[in-house]
């Protein structure tokens, strides 16, 4: 029957994570570092899978094999596998991005200007999807269950569900070719100009993504400002006799972004993948469309980068929503 | 010793769920067809599958055969006028169907199962294998789910098995985070300890406790892949790498009809139309569903997480 | 519009010690389906006194609770009668005037502070919002939050206002929520059992801080409760709700003493206490759910003393007691002769002494030097337990002790543990994967939550049958006649076998529970925490269930409990523990009656207990 000294009477005390923010950045980078290196690995071996093809593709059907040989030299298709993908590699990290299988013009300088084009795309998709989607879920969220919350959860739901190509394929049909004739039909920006200074060029495509993104945001806005508006501590707040806006301001708002900002994220990671389509349908000239073109020319280099190029936006997109949702819950990130 | 069948006011347990009965997924396919937009949802699903089966049986032309002139607007040879090369736009429609069906599916079940497979391992076993299974499923959802699947036919070619299994890899990931959250719900619950204790082996604590309590979460998973199977099929078939010409289908269609717009719009509208009206079918359709078994509130979450699942890029 | 001045002093009021709070015939229904969840309740309580609302889950007692400050939850609304707050009737007024009172003239404590702050904001301005939203000015807010937290004892607590809720405490966000509550010195307040999930020390602490400050404000008070003994210690009155009626109403000590209600008595006899050591006695079957209440009295069916105008006529409230004290009333047709005509069955009757096993039998489990780690932090420091053959040893400790740790490490669920753990000899090893077969029937383990330990897609027959078909090779008929057995044995029905988890109580279930581990005639049977989540009354009959069968069957029973009262209802020998340390040990009556170790002495005396209650009355 030992005697023991006073028992602490609080729950255990968890150890705290010092800067966890910094943390999490370190983790994630070095681990994102990580995936992209087996993803370039991933596509390397894809793409170079069958060497014959590529320069067969090249030169065409009728290439002697002396032809076909000499280009596999020059295109150092013959060195071992590990060698070429070392090579393409370190390559690719000094900014030296090989030369287009089609023209031979150099990656880099090809896909400079369509970077930008389908950069301007996503940040102003991006920019309109979030503004939109943020207003319309707070405001069913207020409304809930009223006509107009169940009319825009129905149209949410049949958009989300249609193909994007056929949502870009539809603005073109109404705004474009058929019904109205606002805009051009095609996005053919002069090469070298930059973007918005063909701002009619560029209002059907964005519309489209803009369609495409809004229902996730307005969807998780939506919820997640429910959520909060249910939980206790709103309740409480109530209880507590606050006004009603300053419920929702400073009660349920700050708990509904975390989730929000990661939706967010995700439509950006949403966007990456649909300028492929709708880039084709407008004929915009992006590094969906390139990628469109280069898959049907067997054109290796820029399918290689252009795919990577994606990944890593993926993966740092990634990256910087888990660090703001992980800022915007001090649960997760002020220790006890 | 009266035992009142008593439903408890205030379980501790958040999800003590509905009534549960043998073929409980019976039962709420079923209630979810009663609903308003269930029903809607699911006859539009019917009619575009019945479409897809029955159309090739009568249309009026070989889908292949020239009948009109490219781009004719609609005439009394062709119902809804010619295409680039002048076939019947209508046959073409009729019969453009039952592949894309018949694919996605596939590749549905290719994704799902392969998806669920790693899923519950990698929630149930221990330590290293869930971050082996989880390093893979990371590594394929570093591209868009497109792109992968363009990837890989830009390597072999456009042949049909391979886009199968193309597609159907690419969901396998998803279905994997999913499922693996789900699992891990499930398995962290005290029966399933219950089980195990007495020395059960893993696979069928795996098989009898955790798979039929993740009936839900499969069901709906089942539902929304096969939409984006569709989406992916036709996507890729719009681009010129799905099926290849000249058979005819709703995606490629698409894209045929787009350079006659201002010609002949039934071109591409008419295929365009099947395939909105078929996704937009089977999602409100698998919305019912997914509220049906979970009720409204946390069949939205679901939603959602399903959604935001594929951001994380570390384990749970 | 008169409205009440909220910073008017109480003693301005209705005058000290006068009525603040009157509910009358107050009905609160579903807005679907127009149950009632509370019919027809009449209170009224006084500035400066403390009204107990007991009842059991289920029973309404938080939504009455919370109509006495105007509000309802989702889907409820107030169907009829009126809730007056000096003098003035809180449903005529408008949705900004009752705001405005709500938090200066009325205040609510919540049961989870954890939840009911917002965990994205810091508790400073939680606290200020408090005041500024009724009109104090910023200043005058910040001087009156030192006062507040001095009041309630977080004056020495570092940095309490910069916090967010989750550095904090329990107990330190449940007296954040108190001084909220009492921050715009309010005439009413209504808790709504704060004190849940908390240790019985910090327990402690937080009802005397109710208790100085409920006196010093004069304020009306209402504590809703499940827990009869705090209700007990803390109320001066106290109202017992049933299937949202208000059956039995009266000061303390009258209904502790002397309850007239069949279902009061029953309470009072299922609640353990450690100063009580007869058997525990339950109450068989459910309360009906609103909506599905018979034509008479709602305890009708499970009421011992019944006769035919109780299933018709529904009785009312009637005068109780003594003629000439204090109001004491009870809802029964047979108030005053309740107590003559209960049966014998239902009486309390002292437990035979356990047969204390002398001499050095074999222990069916032994533990040496248990030390088991959590990752890197270390939960249990050198463990030493023996449980003889045919006894019950009880493992007492609060939250963090490392009690259910210790039954998991037996049990195989925690596997980083060192030490020497013998099962009739057996070493047994950390994990499961290792033991023998005849150790893993021999030692079975019922879990605490009985809505997470049966598999709800499997029938209960199928779930008893499970170990079965584990560990025996039995044919499937001599398997159905063993499960039968066991149903029996935990006194449900032979239906009970087709039926599906979902569709049994909270009780039923852990009686399954149950059922399933004895099935394959265990040993030794851990029992960890199976009745923290019942209701009193169910918690009765399922321990004295556990206690018979442990007689019946000769089992060693593994008790774990956080609940020092139940301890004696149970077990014979006793091991308290804390911090991951045996603080004591020995038998029953020893260590209770008395208790060496200083931790043993406070937790005893911090438990709330019937000889505190009221005038320090005893059973009845």
């Amino acid at each position: 029957m030992t005697t023991v000294e006073q028992p602490a009477a609080a729950a255990p005390v968890l150890v705290a994570v010092p800067h966890p923010i910094r943390r999490l950045l370190i983790e994630r980078t070095l681990y994102g570092i990580l995936t992209l290196f087996i993803v370039s690995i991933l596509v390397f071996a894809a793409t170079e899978l069958l060497p014959g093809d590529a320069a067969r593709a090249v030169l065409g059907h009728n290439a002697t094999p002396i032809q076909l040989h000499n280009l596999q030299v020059q295109l150092g298709l013959d060195r071992p596998a590990v060698v070429q993908y070392w090579s393409w590699l370190s390559g690719l990290l000094h900014g030296d991005l090989g030369k287009s299988l089609a023209n031979g013009e150099s990656v880099s300088t090809l896909l400079a200007g369509r970077i930008l084009n389908s950069a301007v795309l996503v940040v102003l998709a991006g920019f309109f999807g979030t503004v939109i989607g943020v207003a319309l879920g707070l405001f069913t969220a207020i409304r809930r269950d009223k006509f107009i919350d169940h009319t825009l959860s129905v149209i949410s739901l049949g958009v989300t569900a249609l193909p994007e190509f056929v949502i870009a394929l539809g603005f073109l049909f109404v705004f474009s070719t058929n019904v109205f004739h606002a805009f051009p039909a095609v996005s053919l920006i002069p090469p070298g100009s930059p973007p918005w200074q063909s701002p009619s060029l560029l209002v059907l495509p964005v519309a489209a993504l803009v369609v495409v993104i809004v229902p996730y945001i307005y969807r998780m806005m939506r919820a997640a400002t429910i959520e909060a508006l249910e939980s206790e501590y709103v309740e409480m707040a109530r209880l507590k006799g606050l006004p009603r806006t300053g419920v929702l301001l400073r009660h349920a708002l700050p708990n509904a972004i975390a989730p929000t900002i990661q939706a967010i994220g995700l439509s950006f990671l949403y966007l990456a993948g649909g300028i492929v389509l709708i880039e084709v349908v407008f004929a915009y000239p992006g590094i969906g469309f390139t990628l469109d073109q280069a898959v049907q020319n067997r054109d290796i280099p820029i399918i290689q980068f252009i795919v990577l190029l994606l990944a890593t936006f993926y993966i740092f997109m990634n990256i910087v929503t888990d660090v703001i949702a992980l800022i915007a819950t001090p649960r997760r990130r002020v220790p006890r | 010793m009266s035992a009142v069948a008593e439903a408890p006011v205030a379980p501790p347990e958040p999800s003590a769920g509905p009534r549960v009965r043998r073929f409980e997924w019976a039962h709420t396919l079923w209630a979810a067809a009663k609903t308003l937009r269930g029903a809607i949802g699911l006859v539009v699903t019917l009619f575009v599958i019945a479409v897809g089966a029955i159309g090739p049986f009568i249309a009026p032309h070989d889908p292949n055969a020239f009948v009109t002139l490219p781009y004719a607007p609609p005439n009394a040879v062709a119902k809804l006028g010619g295409d680039s090369l002048g076939r019947d736009v209508y046959s073409r429609v009729l019969d453009g169907g039952w592949q894309i069906l018949i694919m996605a599916a596939l590749a549905t079940a290719i994704g799902v199962g392969l998806g669920a497979a790693a899923g519950v391992s990698a929630a149930y076993l221990p330590g290293w294998r869930d971050n082996i299974i989880m390093r893979f499923v990371d590594v394929i959802l570093a591209f868009p789910q497109l792109v992968f699947a363009l990837l890989l036919v830009s390597v072999v070619g456009p042949k049909n098995w391979l886009l199968v299994i193309a597609v159907g890899l690419s969901h396998a990931p998803q279905v994997a985070r999913v499922i693996r959250s789900a699992a891990l719900d499930v398995s962290e619950r005290d029966f399933v300890k219950a089980v195990a204790i007495t020395g059960v082996p893993p696979w069928k604590v795996m098989n009898r406790e955790i798979l039929p309590n993740l009936v839900t979460p499969l069901m709906v998973e089942t539902g929304l892949r096969m939409t984006y199977s569709i989406v992916i099929m036709a996507g890729l078939s719009f681009l010129g790498f799905g099926l290849q010409p000249p058979s005819p289908n709703w995606g490629s269609m698409i894209k045929d009809g787009q350079g006659g717009l201002t010609l002949n719009p039934w071109a591409m509208l008419a295929p365009a139309i099947m395939l909105a009206i078929l996704c937009i079918g089977l999602n409100t359709y698998t919305d019912a569903v997914t509220r049906s078994a979970l009720g409204v509130d946390r069949a939205e979450k679901f939603a959602l997480t399903e959604v935001m699942s594929a951001t994380e890029t570390g384990s749970a | 519009m008169t409205a009440i001045d909220p910073h008017a002093s109480p003693a301005a009021g209705s005058g000290a010690g006068g009525t603040r709070l009157v509910v009358e015939n107050l009905t609160v229904a579903t807005t679907k389906s127009s149950a009632e969840v509370v019919q027809d309740v009449t209170i009224s309580v006084a500035a400066g006194e403390v009204l107990g609302v007991v009842g059991e889950s289920g029973s309404g007692k938080t939504t009455l609770g919370l109509a006495m400050i105007g509000h309802t939850r989702r889907g409820l609304r107030i169907a009829s009668g009126s809730v007056r707050l000096d003098g003035q009737d809180l449903m005529t007024l408008s949705a900004d005037e009752l705001r405005e009172l709500r938090g200066s003239a009325m205040a609510y404590v919540p049961q989870d502070p954890g939840t009911a702050l917002n965990p994205a904001r810091r508790i400073g301005p939680q606290m200020r919002e408090a005041l500024t939203a009724h009109d104090r000015s910023k200043e005058d807010a910040d001087a009156r939050i030192v006062e507040l937290l001095t009041e309630v004892g977080l004056a020495s607590v570092p940095n309490v206002l910069s916090s967010y809720p989750h550095q904090l405490s329990g107990g330190q966000q449940q007296r954040v929520a108190i001084a909220m509550a009492f921050a715009c010195r309010p005439s009413l307040i209504v808790l709504d059992e704060p004190t849940t999930g908390l240790d019985v020390t910090t327990q402690r602490t937080v009802l005397e801080t109710v208790k100085r400050l409920c006196a010093e404000y004069g304020v009306a008070a209402v504590y809703v409760s499940h827990d009869v003994m705090v209700v007990g210690e803390l109320a001066d009155r106290v109202a017992v709700v049933y299937s949202g009626r208000v059956i039995e109403l009266g000061t303390t000590d009258e209904v502790f003493r002397a309850p007239q209600h069949p279902y009061t008595r029953g309470l009072l006899r299922a609640v353990p206490s450690p100063d009580r050591s007869g058997r525990l006695v339950g109450m068989d079957g459910v309360p009906p759910r609103p909506g599905m209440r018979p034509p008479g009295c709602a305890f009708e069916p499970r009421c011992p003393v019944r006769v035919e105008r109780c299933a018709t006529e529904r009785p009312a409230l009637v005068q109780a007691g003594v003629a000439g004290t204090a109001d004491h009333s009870a809802r029964c047709w047979l108030v005053g002769e309740v107590a003559a005509r209960e049966p014998a069955s239902v009486m309390v009757t002292e437990i035979e002494p356990a047969a204390v096993v002398a001499g050095a039998t074999d222990p069916v489990l032994r533990v040496d030097e248990l030390t088991a780690h959590y990752g890197v932090r270390q939960v249990l420091f050198g463990i030493n337990v023996a449980v003889p053959p045919n006894q019950c040893v009880a493992v007492v400790g609060e939250s963090g002790s490392g009690k259910t740790t210790l039954a998991r490490c037996i049990a195989g669920l925690h596997t980083t543990w060192e030490g020497d753990v013998r099962y009739t000899g057996e070493a047994l090893t950390p994990g499961i994967r290792h033991r023998s077969k005849e150790a893993l029937r021999g030692v079975q383990y019922v879990f605490q939550n009985p809505y997470a330990s049966l598999n709800p897609r499997r029938t209960i027959g199928a779930l008893v049958s499970q170990p079965l078909e584990q560990f025996t090779s039995l044919r499937r008929r001599d398997r159905e006649q063993k499960i039968v057995e066991a149903i029996r044995s935990v006194s449900l029905p032979d239906e009970m076998l087709g039926r599906y988890p979902d569709q049994l109580s909270g009780g039923e279930r852990q009686r399954v529970a149950i059922a399933r581990a004895l099935v394959v005639s265990p040993t030794l049977l851990i029992c960890d925490e199976v009745t923290s989540a019942l209701d009193v009354s169910v918690q009765a009959a399922v321990v004295e269930m556990l206690r018979r069968l442990q007689g019946e069957q000769g089992l060693s029973m593994l008790f774990i409990t956080h609940n020092l009262a139940l301890v004696r209802s149970i077990a014979q020998q006793v091991i308290v523990m804390s911090v991951g340390r045996i603080v004591e040990s020995g038998p029953v009556e020893a260590v209770l009656g008395n208790p060496q170790a200083e931790y043993t002495q406070r937790l005893i005396e911090d438990v709330p207990k019937f000889s505190d209650v009221g005038s320090g009355t005893a059973g009845f």
